[in-house]
C-alpha cells in the first residue's frame, strides 16, 4: 500500500502537470506545443483514474495493476508522439514532416513487434506481459530518438532556446525512466531507495516543461554547439 | 544483460543530457547583465569563481522564494556539486579540464547571482504592492 510520501510524490508531480497546462496556456503556446500539453492533461486524467481505481479496489488488486500498467502504455505512446511532434519543430524548414510520421509509426510497430515476439517466447500470459514490454521497450526507443534529435539539432544549428530545453528535458526524463527499468529487471526483488527515485524522477519532465514555457521567451536564442563544447 | 546494458547507456546518456540542459539554463542567464548593486552584494565584479557559488547561494535563500525559478536553482546547484566532485578528483590528472571546470563553476555562480537579482527585484515589488494596499 502506498504510504504518506508515495502519494504526496503523486500529487506533487500531477500538480506539476498541471503547472505546465497553465504556465503554456498563460505564455500562449498551449497550440504551438499541443502535443506536449496533451500529454501533460492526459497524464493529470491517467492519475485521477488511477486513484480512484486504487481507492476502489485496493493497491494489489487485479484491477489496479491493469489499469497502471495499461495507462502506462497509453501515456508512453501519448509521450513517443510528443517526441514526434518536436522531431517536426526542428525538421520544419525541410519539410520533412510527412517522413516523420512515417518513420514513428514503423518505428512503432517494429517495437510492438520486437516486444511482442520476446513475450511469446517467454511467457505464457502474453497479452499482460506484451502491454509491459512494449512499454519498457518504448522507453528505450524513445531515448535513442531523442538522443537521434539533439544530434539534429546540433548537426542543423537549431537555435531556439526553448525548444533545446524540451528535447533535453525529454531526453533527462528517457533515460532516467529507461534506467530504472533496467535496474528493476536487474534486481526485481529489490526495494528501497529506488521505489523512490522512478516516481520522483516522472517530476522532472514537468517542472523542466513547465520552466520553459514559463521562464525562456519563445525568442530566445541558444547556440547549442555552445553547450557541448568542452576546451581541450 | 541486455539490461546491464541499457542500464549503462541510460546512465551515461542521462549525465549528457544532464550536462547539456543545465547548460542551456546557464546561456540563458549569462546574456543578462549583473546590476552594479548585485555586483557588490556578492563581490564579482569581472569574472565570477567557482568559489564564490556558496556564499551567493546563501544569500539567496536569505530573500523570499520566487516558485518559477526554484528548479532552475535546484538543478545548477546540482550541476555545481558534479563539477566540483569532478575538479576535485579526475580533473585533477588534466590541467585544461581543471581549468575549465572552474569556468564552468564561475558560470553557475553566475547563474545564482541572476537569480538573485530576480528575487531581490521580485521582493522589491511585493514590499511595493503591500505599500501600494
Amino acid at each position: 500500500m502506498p504510504g504518506l510520501l508515495d502519494y504526496s510524490i503523486w500529487v506533487l508531480c500531477t500538480l506539476f502537470e498541471a503547472g505546465v497546462v497553465i504556465c503554456a496556456a498563460r505564455r500562449g503556446v498551449f497550440r504551438r506545443y499541443l502535443a506536449l500539453n496533451l500529454y501533460m492533461l492526459a497524464s493529470i486524467l491517467v492519475s485521477i483514474i488511477r486513484l480512484k481505481i486504487l481507492l476502489a479496489y485496493g493497491f494489489g488488486s487485479a484491477e489496479y495493476m491493469y489499469c497502471y500498467y495499461y495507462s502506462d502504455l497509453l501515456l508512453t505512446i501519448g509521450l513517443y508522439c510528443a517526441l514526434m511532434t518536436l522531431y517536426v519543430h526542428v525538421f520544419e524548414d525541410l519539410g520533412a514532416e510527412q517522413y516523420v510520421r512515417l518513420g514513428a509509426v514503423l518505428l512503432l510497430l517494429g517495437t510492438a513487434g520486437f516486444s511482442f515476439a520476446i513475450v511469446q517466447q517467454f511467457s505464457t500470459k502474453i497479452l499482460s506481459h506484451f502491454v509491459v514490454e512494449v512499454s519498457q521497450n518504448l522507453y528505450f526507443v524513445g531515448l535513442v530518438l531523442t538522443y537521434v534529435l539533439w544530434g539534429a539539432i546540433l548537426k542543423l544549428r537549431e537555435t531556439r532556446t526553448r525548444l533545446i530545453q524540451l528535447v533535453l528535458a525529454l531526453g533527462l526524463y528517457f533515460s532516467l525512466f529507461a534506467a530504472s527499468y533496467a535496474l528493476r529487471n536487474l534486481y526485481p526483488g529489490s526495494r528501497g531507495v529506488w521505489d523512490y527515485v522512478t516516481p520522483l524522477s516522472g517530476c522532472i519532465l514537468p517542472l523542466a516543461w513547465g520552466y520553459a514555457f514559463w521562464q525562456v521567451p519563445e525568442e530566445a536564442r541558444t547556440v547549442p554547439a555552445h553547450l557541448v563544447a568542452v576546451p581541450r | 544483460m541486455t539490461a546491464a546494458f541499457i542500464f549503462v547507456v541510460s546512465v551515461v546518456i542521462f549525465l549528457q543530457f544532464f550536462v547539456f540542459y543545465c547548460r542551456s539554463l546557464i546561456a540563458v542567464s549569462s546574456k543578462q547583465p549583473l546590476s552594479p548593486e548585485v555586483q557588490e552584494v556578492t563581490g564579482i565584479q569581472r569574472v565570477p569563481s567557482g568559489e564564490d557559488f556558496n556564499r551567493v547561494m546563501q544569500l539567496l535563500h536569505l530573500c523570499p522564494e520566487r516558485p518559477e525559478d526554484r528548479k532552475g536553482i535546484q538543478a545548477i546547484g546540482a550541476y555545481f556539486r558534479l563539477l566540483s566532485f569532478v575538479s576535485s578528483t579526475f580533473a585533477q590528472l588534466v590541467p585544461s579540464m581543471k581549468a575549465w571546470m572552474e569556468s564552468e563553476r564561475g558560470h553557475c555562480t553566475y547563474f545564482a547571482a541572476i537569480a538573485l537579482e530576480r528575487r531581490i527585484s521580485f521582493s522589491r515589488d511585493m514590499l511595493a504592492q503591500q505599500m501600494d494596499s
